[in-house]
C-alpha cells in the first residue's frame, strides 16, 4: 500500500450509516496516482455508498477522506468537483441537450456563479470529446445515443472537469459485451496517459481482473481483502464473498473467474 | 459552433417584439395608422408638427402603449418563469403554477382588492402570499419522507388548492355589486386598466429579476442534470434553486398583481422556444423572454379587438394554450424518452 504522502485518495477508518442501519465499517485504503482501483463486492455490500462518500454526496459517520492531502470536509463543493469527477451509474435525461452541451457542463467547477463557458472551456470540452472519439457526434441530441455512447459522453464530461480523480459507479452496468470492453479499456488508457486516479465499482470480478491495478473486496460494508487482482481475486476469497463455489481458470497470463461446478 | 447562429435568431425575435408592439398600438376600436403611431411616439421626445388630434395621442400614448408594454412584461415574466422551473425540476411539464405561486399571489391580490387597497399594496400583498405559498409548498414537501421532486410538485398542488379555496372565500364575502365583479374579472386576467404608474411599479421589480435570471441561466443547465450530478459538478443545488425560485416568485407575483391569473404561458412559450433554439438555457431564457413578450401582446390584441367586449386573457391563453401544449406533447415526447 502506498504511504499517505504518495496517495491521491486516502480513506481512513471510514464508517457510514443510513439512520441506524450501518452500511460501512472502518474502511481504510489509499489509492495512488495513475492507479485503476476496483471495488468488488456483491449487491448491497456498500460499494456505491463508499463511492458516494468520496464524491461527498454522503457525509461519513466516522473517519476521514483525504484527496491530495486535503480533508474532504474542509473543501467547498466547487473544490471537491475540481479534484474528483464522477460518472453516475444511471442518468435520466430531462432535455435533449447536444453532446457538446453536456460535455461543457463539466466546466462548471471552473466557472463563477454569474459566468458562462468561454472559448477556453469550449476548447477543453472539445479536447475531452476528441480524447474519447465522440467529436463526430458533438451536435447530436444526447437523448438519441446508445448506452455505450452515452457512457462515453458522461466520461467526456468528467474529463472536462480536469480533476485528478475519476470516480465511476459500475461504468458498464447497462452495456453490451463489446461496449463494456470499449469503455473499460478507454478508462484504463486514460488513467495511464493522463495520469488520472480511477476508483470504480464493478460487479463482475472479471472486469477487475482484466482492467484494475488493485482491488478492494467489500462484503457487508467491511474491506475483507486489498491488493493486486492476482492476490485478491482468488477462488477462496471470491467463494467466501459470494457464498458460492468459484473457480479461477488460468490460460497463460490471463485468469478468468467462473462459477464452480461441484465435482 | 452552433452558438454563433443564435445571435441572428434572437435579433429576429426582438424585431418581432417591436413589430407586434407597433401593431398593438395601431389595432383597436379606434384604428391608427402605423405612420401616425410612429410620429406620435417621436413627438414625445422630439418637437415635431402635430398633424393628429388629441384623441389619437391619448389612445396611443395613454391607453395602448402602457397596456402593450405591460403585456410584453407579463409575457416575458411568465414565460421565463416556466423555463426556469422546467430546468430546476428537470421536468418539461411544470411552471410556477405547479408550486402554488400563482394561486398564492392570486389570493393576496384578491384579498387586497376586497379591502379596497391601492395598486402598490396589492402588488406587495400578492408577492407576500406568493412567497408564503411557495414556502409552504417547500415545507410540506420537506416534511415527507420522500424528498423527490414529485413530492414537491404534489405539495404544490395541495398548497395551490388551499389558496384557490381562500380566493373563493374572498369572492364569497365580497360585495356582489362592487368588489365581486372586480375580483372575478381580475382573476380571469385583464390588462384593460393598466396605466403608466402600474407599468412602472411592475417593471422596477420584474426587469431586475429578468436580468438576474438571464445572468444565472447557465446554472439551469447544470441543475437540470439532477441534484446529485449538479453537486458532482460543483454546484450547490439547494442554494441555487432557492435563489432562482425567489426571483421567479417575484416576477410571477408582480405579474399576477398587474394582470390577474393567466395560465399556460409558462408552459407553452418555453416549449415553442425550445423547438426553435434547443434546450440549452443560455439560449432558451433569452428566447423565452422575447417570445413570451410577443405571445402575450398578441393575446392581449385578440382580447381587446375580437369582440365588442373585452375577453379575459386567462380564457384566451387557455383556449390557445391547451391544444398547442397537447400537440407539443405528442410531437416531442420522443426527445424526452
Amino acid at each position: 500500500m502506498p504511504k499517505s504522502g504518495q496517495s491521491v485518495v486516502d480513506i481512513q477508518d471510514l464508517g457510514f450509516a443510513y439512520g441506524d442501519a450501518e452500511v460501512l465499517h472502518g474502511l481504510t485504503m489509499a489509492i495512488g496516482p495513475r492507479e485503476v482501483f476496483a471495488i468488488v463486492g456483491p449487491n448491497a455490500a456498500g460499494k456505491t455508498t463508499l463511492l458516494r462518500c468520496v464524491e461527498r454526496l454522503l457525509t461519513p459517520k466516522t473517519g476521514t477522506i483525504l484527496i491530495d492531502g486535503r480533508d474532504l470536509k474542509t473543501l467547498s463543493a466547487r473544490d471537491v468537483s475540481r479534484r474528483a469527477a464522477s460518472v453516475p451509474q444511471s442518468h435520466t435525461p430531462a432535455f435533449p441537450y447536444t453532446v457538446q452541451d453536456i460535455v461543457l457542463m463539466g466546466r462548471n467547477p471552473h466557472l463563477g456563479t454569474a459566468s458562462q463557458p468561454g472559448p477556453h472551456d469550449v476548447a477543453v470540452a472539445q479536447e475531452a470529446m476528441d480524447e474519447l472519439g465522440i467529436r463526430a457526434i458533438a451536435l447530436r441530441p444526447y437523448t438519441q445515443l446508445s448506452g455505450g455512447q452515452l457512457q462515453l459522453v458522461l466520461l467526456a464530461r468528467a474529463l472536462a472537469q480536469e480533476a485528478q480523480v475519476l470516480l465511476l459507479d459500475e461504468p458498464t452496468a447497462h452495456l453490451d459485451f463489446r461496449n463494456r470492453h470499449v469503455v473499460l479499456s478507454t478508462i484504463r488508457d486514460l488513467a495511464v496517459r493522463l495520469g488520472l486516479t480511477v476508483i470504480m465499482t464493478v460487479h463482475d470480478p472479471n472486469d477487475a481482473m482484466q482492467y484494475a491495478d488493485r482491488v478492494g473486496l467489500v462484503s457487508d460494508g467491511i474491506l475483507i481483502a486489498l491488493g493486486t487482482p492476482d492476490e485478491v481475486l482468488t477462488a477462496e476469497n471470491l467463494g467466501r464473498l459470494y457464498g458460492m463455489l468459484i473457480e479461477v481458470l488460468t490460460d497463460g497470463n490471463r485468469r478468468v473467474i467462473v462459477a464452480g461446478t461441484p465435482s | 459552433m452552433k452558438r454563433g447562429r443564435f445571435a441572428p435568431v434572437l435579433l429576429l425575435m426582438w424585431l418581432g417584439v417591436l413589430a407586434v408592439l407597433l401593431a398593438s398600438l395601431c389595432l383597436g376600436r379606434y384604428p391608427v395608422s402605423p405612420q401616425t403611431v410612429v410620429r406620435v411616439l417621436i413627438s414625445r421626445f422630439v418637437p415635431i408638427a402635430r398633424t393628429w388630434d388629441a384623441t389619437v395621442e391619448t389612445v396611443v400614448w395613454q391607453v395602448r402603449l402602457p397596456r402593450a408594454l405591460a403585456a410584453a412584461l407579463v409575457g416575458a415574466a411568465l414565460a421565463s418563469g416556466g423555463a426556469v422551473f422546467q430546468g430546476l425540476f428537470h421536468n418539461p411539464l411544470v411552471s410556477p403554477y405547479v408550486l402554488g405561486v400563482s394561486s398564492g399571489a392570486g389570493f393576496g391580490a384578491a384579498f387586497a382588492i376586497l379591502l379596497g387597497a391601492s395598486a402598490a399594496v396589492t402588488q406587495v400583498s400578492a408577492f407576500a402570499t406568493g412567497a408564503l405559498a411557495v414556502s409552504l409548498t417547500w415545507l410540506v414537501a420537506r416534511s415527507g419522507r420522500d424528498r423527490s421532486h414529485v413530492t414537491l410538485v404534489l405539495a404544490g398542488f395541495v398548497i395551490g388548492s388551499l389558496f384557490s379555496s381562500l380566493v373563493a372565500g374572498a369572492q364569497y364575502v365580497a360585495d356582489p355589486s362592487t368588489r365581486l365583479p372586480q375580483i372575478v374579472f381580475w382573476l380571469m386576467g385583464s390588462l384593460a386598466s393598466v396605466q403608466w404608474s402600474d407599468l412602472l411599479r411592475a417593471s422596477v421589480v420584474i426587469l431586475p429579476c429578468l436580468v438576474a435570471i438571464t445572468v444565472l441561466r447557465w446554472k439551469l443547465n447544470v441543475l437540470s442534470m439532477g441534484d446529485d450530478e449538479a453537486r458532482s459538478l460543483g454546484e450547490n443545488p439547494g442554494m441555487m434553486r432557492l435563489v432562482l425560485i425567489g426571483l421567479t416568485t417575484m416576477t410571477t407575483a408582480v405579474s399576477v398583481a398587474i394582470s390577474g391569473v393567466i395560465g399556460w404561458v409558462g408552459l407553452v412559450v418555453p416549449h415553442v422556444a425550445r423547438g426553435i433554439v434547443g434546450p440549452d438555457a443560455r439560449r432558451l431564457i433569452p428566447a423565452s423572454i422575447a417570445l413570451g413578450a410577443v405571445y402575450m401582446m398578441l393575446i392581449d390584441d385578440v382580447a381587446r379587438t375580437l369582440t365588442m367586449a373585452e375577453i379575459p386573457l386567462g380564457i384566451l391563453t387557455g383556449i390557445v394554450g391547451a391544444p398547442v401544449f397537447a400537440l407539443l406533447l405528442r410531437r416531442s415526447r420522443s426527445d424526452w424518452d
